[in-house]
């Protein structure tokens, strides 16, 4: 696909470096030269200088044979009239990064209105995500499939996992709920692991499971599941309000700490509900205070990364028990950052990346039928999970799964027919309609039949 | 430095190289000659070695600029020391010095030649000298980024901006392989035109190949000891006109192929070398009008001559030796010149001489108005101070290269004129020159010394210096020297 990205910053590199590694041809906008020139250096993209809502700019990046663009500048209104121009220029699709607050209630009138195939609001994606992380403390990272239904989580293995140092076989024999281990991070390598592997301490994994049935699960493998009641925010930011606000459903306690008073103001005026308090969230007696030892869960999300993660070990050596949840922009180091023991980490960037992606996918599959559905990426984005759905058309209709010759390191979860969860077995059978979601660590799928071995 | 990458590349290169030796082979089967066992030896010899540095697969294949430099250097030395083989075994040639000096000069698309009878070579061999010419033309590197992916990400581009002639390089679509793609396929479909034109014009089929070859990568080496001379008019001016259209800027094509031609128009290089083109032909045919019968003659010959040399390529109809000396002056000066960025041609380019006029014009009018602020524009697009800088310090390097190149070669005891204008011709890629290297000459009688220099200038020419200077550049190897101390 001819793809435009307009707009280079953290989010625009990730997207264009991702997708020109997806084999796309990719064009990209931005008004600063210097930052054209640098990632040319990086990735093999084209790229023009030049203010990406005006005609002229558009025309010179080849819009009229555009498939889709994409516009991720820093300014809402910016990528809005970017994607309305190239809606009007030709483009086939275009994708806006909307993430101002205010903008959030309106963003279905704007799609719809203006012709967008998609928004994206990035701190409300990575906020959404927070949320399921503190639904599920023990977790350090939670996706959901099936419409709510499946749960994907992945956590660390410690000497307390009664799946330490049994092989997968072993271990699930015993286990009473359903589940999956779908992938295993051990050093800088990862597994699609069968039968007889065997799970070390200091492994990363991840189990698909049915959400209902996930707080049992945890509980026979032997961790304590706990439920947050208090939380403290660190930083005002969007991410804050939209995890506040999401938070407010759930009966928790939440408290904001902010820098900035007029912000503050803000936040006590829209989040009646919530704690603000006025102050540096870097203050250790401040903190202190503000109870942190009592608090069950700690989200740093100020603008700097590393304050950051200080905060979160900090948190951490004051109150081993606390969740930590760190926001981190920059995805250099994240190698350094897996070391840390700080819980959780999120990258809004990755976030961002996998919603664009997942729309790309969708588009480029090869029949046009069996789309994805949802694409999101675990331990370190070295793995990918990927929910399609199951077309009449598709060569895995009605076939049993023991007579499937998947590629290699590609190993099917889970199916959610009519709301309920399956892992599946030998004898299970895929129907049309069926959600299937499938986890490989090699292969970049854009469609179901993909799994299959060429032949 | 990714060492590993370096060799897992020049492995492949070589392979490449024993892939494009498979067409001589054909030839010599064809005219069943004995060569062939010279070429398959030369293949086996390019397959061990390759296959040896392909052994060191790297598991890192991120290429950085000086990577790219590095590749692209040591590639084109190893091409031409693996290509002189089929020369030197087949004793055809039998100096290994001297066949080295023919590859160079057939890789580079120079065209000078030690050869005194250019037609004791069997066919074989010929088409092996002609097709190094269009091989090198557009670049090994491309060539082999157009067949496979090599480093992905940003190396492509080094390794394509380290190859191809020209101050800044540009990418026609997103994809570095694609680009690759378009550029050979806009040089094949030319190539074929010009070949089936030659053959209209009563050409043998193998004489319009290996002069198709000569004129695509602007290189210049005939299969007649009198080069172009013994073919007929239209023939010469079919081979007047390819020869101006190799030299230009293949973006051009590409924009008229996507039906831009505003954009293709708009090119000031395109302009410039077609303006000092034909200013250069129209003072020649006027000077030299008195030496042929008719002033179209005249303008024929004068035509075929400046687009020859000033897109490097270095064919002659006549011996252009024997004009007058304002003439000969004028083709040196084009010579200088050279062919557009981008093009298959080499020399100083024309771009590079339009933006070191229009610095000297900047700061000439800066004296005047010591506060006034002017920017500069090329094609309707800015250029960036660091252009001219790199401008600047390629013309300073070039000058020194060219003077101290001049100052060893003038050791042997040939005249001036044949010592300067043989750099001129080896160091821009064009082939003969004046004296004793002009067109019926050839650098035969220099001694080791000069023939190493001469080489080393073709190298310089073709990879446009730095590549092969930072090959040498102590920084790059400054560990390895602690080491040993």
């Amino acid at each position: 696909m001819n793809i435009i990205v307009v707009g280079i910053g953290k989010v625009g590199y990730t997207v264009a470096e991702q997708l020109s590694q997806e084999m796309h041809d990719v064009t990209i906008i931005d008004t600063d030269e210097d930052v054209i020139n640098d990632t040319l250096q990086d990735i093999d993209v084209i790229g023009v200088i030049g203010n990406g809502a005006t005609s002229k700019t558009l025309t010179d990046a080849g819009i009229s044979d555009c498939d889709l663009l994409i516009a991720l500048t820093g300014s809402d209104e910016l990528n809005i009239l970017s994607c309305l121009l190239a809606k009007q220029l030709g483009a086939g699709s275009t994708i806006a990064r909307v993430r101002n607050p205010e903008y959030s209630n309106d963003l279905r009138l704007i799609k719809d209105s203006l012709g967008l195939t998609i928004a994206v609001n990035p701190e409300r994606e990575a906020a959404a995500e927070m949320q399921r992380i503190l639904k599920f403390p023990t977790a350090r990272n939670v996706d959901i499939f099936g419409h709510g239904k499946v749960d994907l989580l992945s956590f660390h293995i410690n000497r307390s996992c009664n799946l330490c140092d049994k092989s997968v076989k072993d271990a699930f024999s015993r286990i009473k709920t359903k589940a999956l281990i779908c992938a295993v991070e051990r050093g800088d390598d990862v597994f699609i692991p069968t039968g007889d592997f065997v799970i070390k301490e200091h492994d990363t994994i991840a189990v698909l499971t049915p959400e209902k049935t996930a707080p049992d699960f945890f509980k026979q493998i032997g961790f304590r599941t706990t439920h947050i009641k208090n939380i403290m925010i660190i930083g005002g930011g969007k991410i804050a309000v939209y995890l506040a606000k999401s938070l407010s459903h759930l009966n928790v306690n939440a408290t904001i700490v902010e820098k900035d008073l007029d912000t503050a103001l803000n936040l006590s005026y829209n989040l009646p509900n919530i704690n603000v308090v006025h102050g540096d969230g870097t203050n250790r007696s401040l903190l202190l205070e503000e109870g942190m030892k009592k608090a069950d869960a700690f989200c740093c999300l100020t603008g700097i990364d590393e304050e950051n993660i200080v905060l979160s070990l900090f948190a951490k050596s004051v109150n081993p028990n606390i969740k930590t949840i760190t926001k981190v922009n920059h995805t250099l180091f994240r190698e350094v950052i897996k070391t840390l023991d700080i819980d959780s980490v999120v990258y809004p960037k990755f976030t961002t990346a996998s919603i664009i992606l997942k729309h790309v996918r969708s588009k480029t599959s090869r029949d046009g039928v069996s789309g994805v559905e949802k694409l999101t990426r675990i331990i370190n984005n070295k793995v990918e999970a990927i929910e399609f759905q199951v077309s009449p058309e598709s060569r895995l209709a009605n076939c049993t799964v023991q007579d499937l010759t998947l590629r290699p390191n590609i190993l099917l979860g889970s199916i959610t027919r009519d709301g309920e969860v399956i892992i599946p077995r030998g004898s299970d059978t895929l129907m049309p309609g069926d959600s299937v979601v499938v986890v490989t660590s090699t292969e970049r799928l854009t469609s179901l039949d993909d799994i299959l071995t060429k032949d | 430095m990714n060492k590993r990458m370096i060799a897992y590349v020049l492995g492949i290169l070589l392979l490449c190289e024993a892939g494009l030796l498979l067409l001589p082979v054909a030839v010599s089967l064809i005219y069943s000659e004995s060569t062939l066992i010279s070429f398959l030896l030369t293949i086996g010899i390019l397959c061990a070695a390759g296959i040896i540095l392909i052994h060191f697969k790297p598991k890192d294949k991120t290429i950085f600029a000086k990577d790219g430099l590095f590749v692209v250097a040591l590639g084109w030395i190893f091409l031409s020391l693996f290509g002189a083989l089929p020369f030197f075994i087949s004793r055809e040639i039998p100096n290994y010095l001297d066949a080295l000096f023919e590859t160079v000069s057939g890789f580079t698309t120079t065209g000078a030649s030690i050869l005194s009878d250019v037609e004791a070579l069997s066919k074989a061999l010929l088409f092996w000298r002609s097709f190094t010419h269009w091989i090198g033309g557009m670049g090994v590197l491309v060539f082999v980024m157009a067949v496979l992916p090599l480093a992905g990400g940003g190396g492509d581009l080094h390794l394509m901006r380290a190859e191809s002639p020209g101050p800044s390089v540009s990418k026609l679509v997103p994809r570095s392989n694609k680009t690759a793609r378009i550029l050979y396929g806009i040089y094949l479909v030319m190539t074929i035109a010009q070949i089936v034109l030659l053959l209209v014009g009563g050409m043998p089929l193998f004489d319009s190949i290996t002069i198709s070859f000569g004129t695509a990568g602007t290189g210049g080496f005939g299969i007649l000891n009198n080069s172009i001379g013994g073919y007929n008019t239209f023939c010469q001016a079919v081979i007047t006109v390819f020869m101006t259209l190799f030299g230009i800027n293949f973006n051009v094509y590409f924009l008229i192929l996507i039906k831009n031609f505003k954009g293709a128009f708009k090119s000031e290089e395109l302009w410039g070398y077609l303006g000092i083109m034909g200013a250069a032909i129209l003072a020649i045919t006027l000077n030299i009008r008195n030496h042929f019968d008719s002033i179209f003659e005249a303008l024929h010959h004068a035509a075929f001559q400046v687009s020859s040399v000033m897109t490097t390529t270095g064919y002659s109809t006549t011996d252009f030796d024997k004009w007058p000396e304002f003439s000969k002056t004028v083709l040196i000066m084009v010579m200088c010149i050279g062919a557009c960025a981008g093009s298959t041609g080499g020399g100083f380019k024309v771009s590079r001489v339009l933006l070191l006029l229009k610095y000297a014009k900047k700061t000439i009018h800066s004296y005047v108005h010591p506060r006034s602020i002017k920017v500069i524009t090329f094609d309707g697009q800015r250029v960036a101070n660091e252009t001219f800088q790199g401008t600047m310090a390629f013309f300073i390097v070039y000058v020194i290269i060219f003077a101290v190149s001049v100052l060893i070669v003038s050791a042997d005891k040939h005249d001036l004129v044949t010592d300067f204008s043989g750099v001129v011709a080896t160091f821009n890629n064009i082939g003969p020159g004046l004296g004793k290297v002009g067109p019926t000459g050839n650098f035969g009688s220099y001694g080791v010394l000069s023939k190493i220099v001469f080489i080393i200038d073709m190298l310089l020419g073709r990879l446009e210096i730095f590549p092969l200077i930072c090959l040498f550049t102590p920084s790059l190897h400054i560990k390895h020297f602690r080491k040993k101390l």
